[in-house]
């Protein structure tokens, strides 16, 4: 215990004295924090449209002033050939052009129906989809809109025989950013944790240092937990402090038990630590444990469910998930903040890591050789 | 203290030691030469148990190198070629934690720092960080380190490389007063003016050693008129 | 010259030899390249749903099998009262929880009115949107087909089409998107360490004393990784294009000095956090930092800059990578000349002049 003490009164000293380390590590992950939630949206707002109206009658202005109104669009420019659209489309300045054909309104007044056209840039099949389904929503509540006018309200009465009503639980506004800073906190943890303590024993090796450790009667556990407590211990801290700024700046509601949360947290860093050692103890450069650790981060960063759920992915990807750390905190950390959901409902994931802790750290304790 | 018979060490089909058999008594100063790449290094990483030999008889302090090499490191001090000390860390620092993790209590480990300080007359510099000072007095403080739980056996691996005859001078006057309280040094260096201080000296080529007696006989047998030469007669 | 390529060629050793760096700098666009082509989808497909009826009668078991016989659900559970319903949430199986209720049928036929009620889990707020969107369109077809008839309401429809991805592929975004974010770490992130790492050994001092010039000395250690993210950039292009029948409209030779020019950005990006970085280790975190995660989220690549806040869009603005994805998108999908990308090609060459200058100022100031 004692032993441990000194070890961990070294790595302190070093990690606090490194004047160019500290203040990366401590604030790039709260600046990224913060920009990186702000950018990941899928909130739709300001779409650039070109109108081409070809038929500029009271009807189709109507319908232009409705898209105008809308907070998701916004008139990029019109005339009267699509040609003109279709440039400013190539040069990415409109996401959509609005082409209505002339005699739009004659159609429409006399076969009861009318066609325009909607022509998407669909480079982005995310956006594109989400782009029309806003268009169709405009022009739905335009259709009622008219067949109420034509029709002199008779048309109102006529309701739906099935009544679909919907509530968005848990998140009502429909806020995708308080799904997003939890999902980037994760990665940030996880990042900090696992760069840092892959890095430090092969930089041990190259400076020689660990040769002097090496003679010394010190066991391999207490080693082992020297290295490991001080990265669990910041990235607990950078945990509680992002959460911090989730709550202030992001409005994160924090439902569920924090407890529970960095219990689980515990386990799981436990579990990137000793991969991180681990890869550290294979490798003999840092150049080369750096690479082989970014594999795996993208690899799983990706695969966690960070940005699209996991339910969309293919069965093999599920699969690989199973052996996936990122993709189990990524999922209980979103339920415990923002569902509230207790032990009884994590308990499968939380063994499961922790049977994940005791192989990751067991690999790290097994592969550190004091003899080379 | 140290005892090795027919220890060998190979490298695939490389064999970096081949059959060594040599003592190393009590109090005595081991010098240990031989041309870069003769096995010097190989062979003391053995003994400090760093690397596993691949067969021989070798006991050091008393204890296997094969079942006991925890027990080894225990007696043993040892200072590698590599630069072995915390740059951005400060004298105290560094000697706090090694003495920390050879299980000293604190109390003795700032006895051990402020003894050993004192003697190097560097007590001033004691909150300086080790990347600020000169590699002669790193050498001289890794030195210090090696020994602050007073091992029974010490291994320098080339401690005076790279550092001016002054400074050399002062470390082997360092060696000596170690060695009067009966601690062996085990020393190597391919200096061969330093060979002459060495109670005793094997040379090593290619893995074998050649030869081994004490300065003064080894310059009878080879005629020669100082080691520099014995040394080049068996290099050749 | 001799002594230069004889240079280069120590440095192409260093690299063949690590050889699990190697398998890892062509694994990496492999794995990248597979995992958003399968993995990365917004798509629903067999979403988990939860089924609460209140009800159980021929039309609400009707409205159930069309539900599930669409590719979109598929039921993970049968909910039988009210308070199983937050739990089912809690525990986070299902996405969605479809409530009909009692009495459904009787209430259609004698007050001509239903209600379905769907609960979403909205902590993913998108997927809660696709999910309702889907639900209530599959509910509303229904709603239609027994509706009496719809008598004579006008009605505007709209014809969408998507241009440049007619079946709005992933492809299109994750191709160009992975070769900016791999090239960018493979040449900026490889050099910035590799050259720190000859700094931090001391070996740099050895080298700018041999008659090589330094200018000579950085082109010899970049060379090397010009040469290996230029291949993966070709890799992750031939991959795209027979995997996953990515076009390639416009002009190859262009594409492909776009691409050149976009690495030795990136390089002297690389060289540039070189010298500002003492040890190996705050190289890594600056690249990490400030090259990974903003070129994965900031440069169009996975979320659309255009919806970003002002600061964000105009912070994006400095992001190299941002450029050159329109670039390629450009030039492979809507297949257009130089005449349209000339403007992003001009800010790439910009970049790579300012990055240069730095590091020479840098390098000059740390010799004096």
């Amino acid at each position: 215990m004692k032993t441990i003490r000194f070890l961990l009164q070294k790595e302190f000293i070093q990690i606090l004295r490194n004047r160019t380390m500290l203040p990366l590590i401590i604030l790039m992950p709260f600046i990224q924090l913060i920009i990186l939630v702000n950018a990941a949206t899928f909130d739709m707002k300001n779409i650039d449209i070109y109108v081409v109206d070809q038929d500029l009658s009271s009807t189709s202005r109507g319908l232009v002033d409705k898209f105008e109104a809308s907070p998701f669009y916004h008139l990029e420019g019109r005339s009267f050939n699509v040609e003109d659209g279709r440039e400013d489309l190539l040069t990415n300045e409109a996401e959509m052009i609005l082409n209505i054909p002339e005699g739009f309104e004659r159609d429409l007044r006399r076969k009861n129906q009318a066609s325009l056209q909607l022509l998407i840039n669909a480079i982005n099949g995310n956006a594109a989809g989400l782009i029309q389904a806003y268009s169709n929503h405009i022009i739905s509540g335009y259709n009622q809109h008219i067949a109420v006018e034509w029709t002199q309200g008779v048309a109102a009465q006529k309701q739906q025989p099935l009544e679909v009503v919907y509530s968005y639980w848990y998140n009502p506004e429909m806020n995708y950013k308080i799904y997003m800073v939890p999902g980037i906190l994760v990665i940030l943890v996880t990042i900090i944790s696992l760069f840092l303590t892959a890095m430090n024993i092969v930089r041990e090796k190259e400076m020689g240092t660990i040769e002097q450790i090496n003679v010394t009667p010190i066991k391999k556990y207490q080693f082992i937990i020297g290295k490991l407590l001080p990265f669990l211990i910041i990235a607990l801290f950078e945990l509680a402090f992002g959460l911090l700024l989730g709550r202030l700046i992001f409005d994160v509601p924090i439902v569920g038990s924090l407890w529970v949360l960095f219990g689980v947290t515990v386990v799981y860093l436990l579990v990137i630590l000793g991969f991180g050692l681990f890869l550290s103890e294979i490798s003999d450069s840092q150049q080369q444990v750096m690479f082989v650790t970014f594999f795996f981060m993208l690899v799983f960063i990706l695969m966690s469910g960070i940005f699209t759920p996991t339910e969309s992915m293919p069965d093999w990807a599920n699969k690989v998930n199973v052996i996936n750390p990122i993709a189990y905190l990524m999922r209980i950390i979103r339920m415990i903040l923002l569902k509230g959901s207790g032990f009884a409902d994590i308990w499968q994931e939380f063994y499961s890591l922790l049977i994940y802790a005791f192989l990751s750290l067991g690999l790290a304790v097994w592969r550190y050789r004091k003899t080379a | 203290m140290i005892t090795a018979r027919n220890m060998v060490k190979k490298f695939g089909h490389f064999i970096a030691n081949d059959h060594l058999t040599f003592q190393v008594r009590k109090g005595e100063i081991f010098g240990f030469l031989g041309a870069n790449g003769a096995g010097k290094t190989t062979a003391m990483r053995i003994l400090c148990g760093l690397s596993a030999p691949t067969s021989g008889e070798i006991s050091v302090a008393g204890y296997n190198v094969y079942r006991q090499k925890e027990k080894i490191k225990r007696s043993i001090g040892y200072m590698s070629q590599k630069f072995s000390l915390y740059e951005d860390l400060t004298v105290r620092e560094n000697f706090r934690f090694y003495g920390g993790i050879y299980g000293l209590p604190r109390k003795r480990i700032r006895e051990r720092t402020a003894y050993l300080l004192e003697k190097l007359n560097f007590s001033h510099a004691i909150d300086k960080k080790i990347a600020q000072i000169p590699l002669g007095w790193k050498q001289k403080l890794a030195f210090s380190i090696a020994i602050i739980h007073s091992p029974r056996i010490v291994f320098l691996d080339e401690p005076t490389s790279g550092v001016d005859p002054i400074t050399r001078r002062q470390f082997w006057e360092m060696i000596y007063e170690t060695a009067s309280r009966e601690v062996t040094v085990f020393v190597t260096t391919h200096y061969m003016d330093e060979a002459e201080y060495c109670n005793r000296v094997s040379i090593m080529d290619q893995g074998r050693i050649e030869a081994l007696d004490t300065p003064a006989r080894l310059k009878e047998k080879y005629q020669a008129a100082n080691m520099n030469q014995v040394f080049v007669q068996i290099a050749r | 010259m001799k002594r230069f390529f004889g240079f280069v060629r120590k440095e192409f050793i260093h690299i063949f030899r690590d050889k699990r760096t190697l398998l890892i700098l062509f694994g990496m666009p492999i794995a990248q390249i597979l995992i958003f082509g399968y993995v990365v989808t917004n798509e629903i497909k067999e979403a988990r749903i939860a089924i609460y009826d209140k009800s159980k009668d021929a039309v609400t078991h009707e409205i159930t099998d069309k539900l599930l016989s669409s590719d979109y659900f598929r039921l993970a559970k049968t909910i039988e009262d009210e308070q199983q319903i937050e739990a089912t949430f809690e525990k986070g199986d299902v996405k969605e929880v479809i409530v009909f209720e009692s009495d459904f049928d009787e209430k259609l036929h004698h007050e001509q009115s239903a209600q379905v009620q769907i609960l979403l889990d909205a902590t993913d707020a998108n997927m809660a949107n696709l999910l309702q969107s889907y639900t209530s369109g599959i509910i509303n077809d229904y709603s239609r087909h027994i509706k009496v008839s719809s008598g004579n309401m006008p009605a505007i429809k709209p014809k969408p089409r998507m241009l440049f991805n007619n079946e709005l592929k992933g492809v299109y975004m994750f191709v160009p998107g992975t070769m900016a974010l791999i090239l960018m770490l493979v040449t900026a992130m490889m050099t910035s360490i590799s050259i720190t790492r000859e700094k931090e050994m001391g070996t740099m001092e050895v080298l700018l004393v041999s008659p090589l010039k330094s200018v000579q000395i950085i082109a010899g250690k970049v060379m090397p990784y010009v040469a290996l993210a230029f291949l993966n950039g070709v890799a992750i292009l031939a991959l795209g294009y027979l995997v996953f029948d990515m076009p390639v409209h416009g002009n190859v030779v262009l594409l492909l000095g776009e691409t050149l020019l976009y690495i030795i950005m990136a390089l002297s990006l690389g060289i540039f956090i070189s010298t500002v970085s003492p040890t190996q280790q705050v190289a890594m975190f600056i690249s990490m930092f400030a090259l990974m995660l903003p070129t994965m989220l900031l440069s169009g690549f996975i979320f659309p800059i255009e919806n970003m806040p002002w600061p964000l869009q105009w912070l994006s603005t400095i992001i190299p990578a941002k450029y050159f994805i329109i670039l390629i998108k450009h030039i492979m999908i809507k297949g257009t000349g130089f005449v349209f990308v000339w403007k992003e090609t001009l800010v790439l060459l910009g970049m790579t002049a300012i990055f240069i200058g730095l590091s020479i100022k840098n390098f000059k100031i740390r010799l004096e």
